[in-house]
């Protein structure tokens, strides 16, 4: 099962991504023992060099790391034609669960390098960066966790059994069945959508006010209604945006539209939700930094940017995830 | 975005500047995008050719197994198959391997019920008499005969039995007649004295696709010495061999990556005076390392896609317009009337990305502290050397 070729790719780059986490975390645990910026000997100048050198490796880690997360969606949905009974990702996911927990730990390691990278390039336009102690505390946090990472999909793939029946989107995400996924299935699809929209339109309320307004506690408040507005987000393509998108009533899998058949039109999607959450999320997540005076004014500055691609990421992902229900000739409610 | 754009264009010359340097690492670069890109593109065309001709495979084949080997079926299990709900029909077939050691190739015989109707891709006609055959292009090509001369068979007792051609198959159909011979099937029974209440196996054709699975099993329930096999379960078997081949041949592979990776480090780690003295300049020009940086980031990016192009357009060609000739003997088969066809051009997205992240990422990868090691060049340093 190792030797498919996409599967070589993805465990080839996991280590390499790997490799260079833990090189970045050991130039970066010598940062941490031996920073101190009041001295001018030749250490000092010598890490502060290589503080260059772990920005780029990570930079470099988090490009290779959403590729792969790409890859990895990509792979499990090429084999499911090994498995009896898989008709796409979700099929193949199934065949060995620890699939699922690989998803979501790419999931989370996408969000942890992007906050990141981005918090990294803030600190570098300062003169005395002061982000540098929590930035390497955080890198060394992250590097067991990439491993965790190459560690799963192995075992994920070692383990895929190709003569294992597996069950397929059709039975997970039907509403007949038992657990999370079928209760997003089964939910009626008024209430979901009201769900759906009271939150989107809340986030997106906000979102506008914090462009316009400085109002300190209005930034933690995008932070949660973003994240919030993240797994509503997901629960709603799973109950009803999938079914506008298939335009089928019964089609809750949101895996299938990653797929040639229906233009890919599931990459867009998601990045789009990616966006609108990261860039929602990172001005709460800045302005406890606002205590240090010299990264206020970078912030400040770096913030609109932030709102205007959360709001470009979720009018893209509204546009697409919404466009059949307003004009497809498909209709859920009314019936 | 401007201001990329000129970095970008300070790269290209500067690349343009160390000429043979840049030149000499995209031709291996390429080359090794090459080979791999040749074996997953070869593999993709294979296993899309393969699972194009299965399509019209038979739903179900039943076989029978003694002692743990395949043996031959008795006609009566076609009655017994036949009357389960949702069969539409069961047929016996009647075939077999001939190895003629003269032309030392494998040929497959098959019998043909006494009504037959006329095929399009046959020059000629199906045999309906005892003596009569048609057969396969591959054949004619071996053999010499044509349509209307001879066919000399040795059969099973050693016995020389003389064949008329009726019929040759045009070459269109090379991939699943090449190497086939056409008999009625009371000759082919004489032939290889097969006693007539045995067939090699049985074709059992479903009326409703999602069946197919109940009834292998109810076949397999009722007549317990059989082994069905379906036509999903053929073409798994063939998606994972071809994944195994093709993981195989890249697993091979990698060892020509490394040492290009090698080659990418030592090209990447060895700069020469003057490109540190370029660097030197720049900074005390007053670029900072991050531009310095960027200017690598660029400089890696230029080699990586061009090399990339260059090799999968060198893959292409040599796949698809040469037949592959340094990869066939190890992906294909392996017998000697195998037939030449094209391949049709099939490349995805996914072949595409999977080789991009299997060649880009271990380059990059092994340029990053090289690099970082150029931008972080002292300026005062360099001019003092």
């Amino acid at each position: 099962m190792i030797l498919h070729p996409g599967i070589l790719a993805l465990l080839c780059g996991s280590t390499i991504i790997l490799i260079v986490m833990l090189i970045a975390s050991w130039h970066g645990l010598k940062i941490l023992l031996y920073w101190d910026l009041s001295s001018s000997s030749e250490q000092q100048l010598l890490l502060e060099r290589k503080t260059w050198l772990i920005s780029t490796l990570l930079n470099y880690a988090l490009v290779g790391q959403m590729l792969s997360a790409l890859l990895f969606v990509f792979t499990a949905d090429d084999i499911h034609r090994l498995f009896v009974g898989a008709m796409c990702a979700t099929g193949a996911l199934n065949a060995n669960l620890v699939g699922w927990l690989v998803l979501l730990i790419k999931g989370a390691l996408l969000f942890i390098a992007s906050f990141w990278v981005v918090l990294n390039r803030l600190d570098q336009r300062t003169e005395d960066a002061p982000l540098t102690r929590p930035k390497y505390l955080v890198l060394l946090a992250m590097t067991p966790v990439v491993g965790l990472d190459l560690y799963l999909q192995w075992r994920y793939f070692s383990g895929l059994q190709p003569e294992v029946i597996t069950s397929c989107c059709g039975s997970l995400f039907s509403a007949e069945g038992e657990g999370v996924a079928a209760g997003l299935a089964g939910m009626p699809v008024k209430q979901s959508m009201q769900l759906f929209f009271g939150v989107v339109g809340g986030y997106l309320v906000i979102l506008l006010v914090c462009m316009r307004s400085q109002m300190a506690l209005l930034r933690p408040l995008l932070f949660t209604a973003s994240v919030l507005m993240f797994f509503v987000s997901l629960g709603a393509v799973v109950s009803f945006l999938s079914l506008y998108i298939y335009q089928m009533p019964s089609h809750h899998c949101p895996f299938d539209m990653l797929q040639a058949n229906y233009n890919y039109v599931g990459y867009p999607l998601y990045a789009g939700l990616f966006c609108a959450t990261l860039f929602g999320m990172l001005p709460g997540i800045a302005q406890p930094l606002n205590k240090y005076a010299s990264i206020c004014s970078e912030i400040e500055r770096a913030e609109k940017y932030w709102l205007r691609i959360a709001l470009a990421g979720m009018l893209l992902f509204l546009t697409i995830g919404c466009w059949q229900m307003f004009f497809g000739s498909f209709r859920l409610l009314g019936y | 975005m401007r201001r990329q754009l000129k970095i970008l264009e300070y790269t290209l010359s500067s690349l343009l500047r160390r000429k043979y340097k840049s030149f000499s690492l995209i031709a291996v670069y390429a080359f090794t995008i090459a080979v791999l890109g040749s074996v997953l593109f070869l593999t993709q065309s294979l296993k899309s050719e393969a699972t194009g001709s299965l399509v019209s495979a038979p739903e179900i084949v039943v076989q029978r197994v003694s002692a743990g080997r395949h043996d031959l079926v008795p006609i009566g299990y076609a009655e017994v198959i036949s009357k389960f709900p949702g069969v539409k029909s069961v047929t016996p077939r009647v075939w077999g391997y001939y190895y003629d050691s003269l032309v030392k190739a494998n040929l497959t015989l098959i019998g043909i019920g006494e009504y037959q109707e006329q095929l399009e891709l046959l020059d000629g006609r199906l045999p309906i008499k005892p003596d009569e055959c048609a057969i396969g292009m591959g054949i004619v090509n071996v053999f010499g005969p044509g349509k209307g001369d001879a066919l000399v068979l040795e059969n099973s007792a050693s016995t020389s039995k003389t064949f008329k051609i009726t019929g040759v198959f045009r070459a269109a159909s090379n991939l699943l007649t090449n190497d086939l011979v056409v008999l009625p099937e009371a000759a082919l029974r004489q032939f290889f004295a097969m006693d007539s209440t045995l067939a090699t196996d049985l074709v059992v054709e479903v009326y409703n696709q999602r069946e197919i699975k109940t009834l292998a099993k109810k076949i397999k329930y009722h007549l317990s010495d059989t082994r069905p096999i379906t036509r999903d379960e053929i073409l798994h078997t063939y998606e994972t061999l071809f994944n195994w081949r093709s993981g195989m041949m890249l697993a091979v592979a990698v060892a020509a990556l490394i040492a290009f990776c090698i080659l990418a480090w030592d090209k990447a780690t060895g700069i020469t005076a003057e490109e540190k003295r370029e660097i030197g300049v720049l900074k005390a020009l007053g670029w900072e390392t991050a531009d310095v940086l960027t200017i690598k980031f660029w400089e890696g990016l230029v080699i990586s896609l061009t090399s990339f192009l260059l090799g999968v357009i060198a893959a292409w060609i040599h796949v698809f317009v040469f037949s592959a000739p340094a990869l066939t003997p190890l992906l294909k088969g392996w017998s000697v009337l195998f037939p030449a066809f094209q391949l049709s051009p099939v490349v995805d997205f996914y072949q595409l990305f999977v080789l991009a992240f299997l060649t880009i990422g271990p380059y990059l990868a092994c340029t990053l502290i090289p690099a970082w090691k150029t931008a972080t060049t002292d300026p005062e340093q360099v001019m003092r050397d």
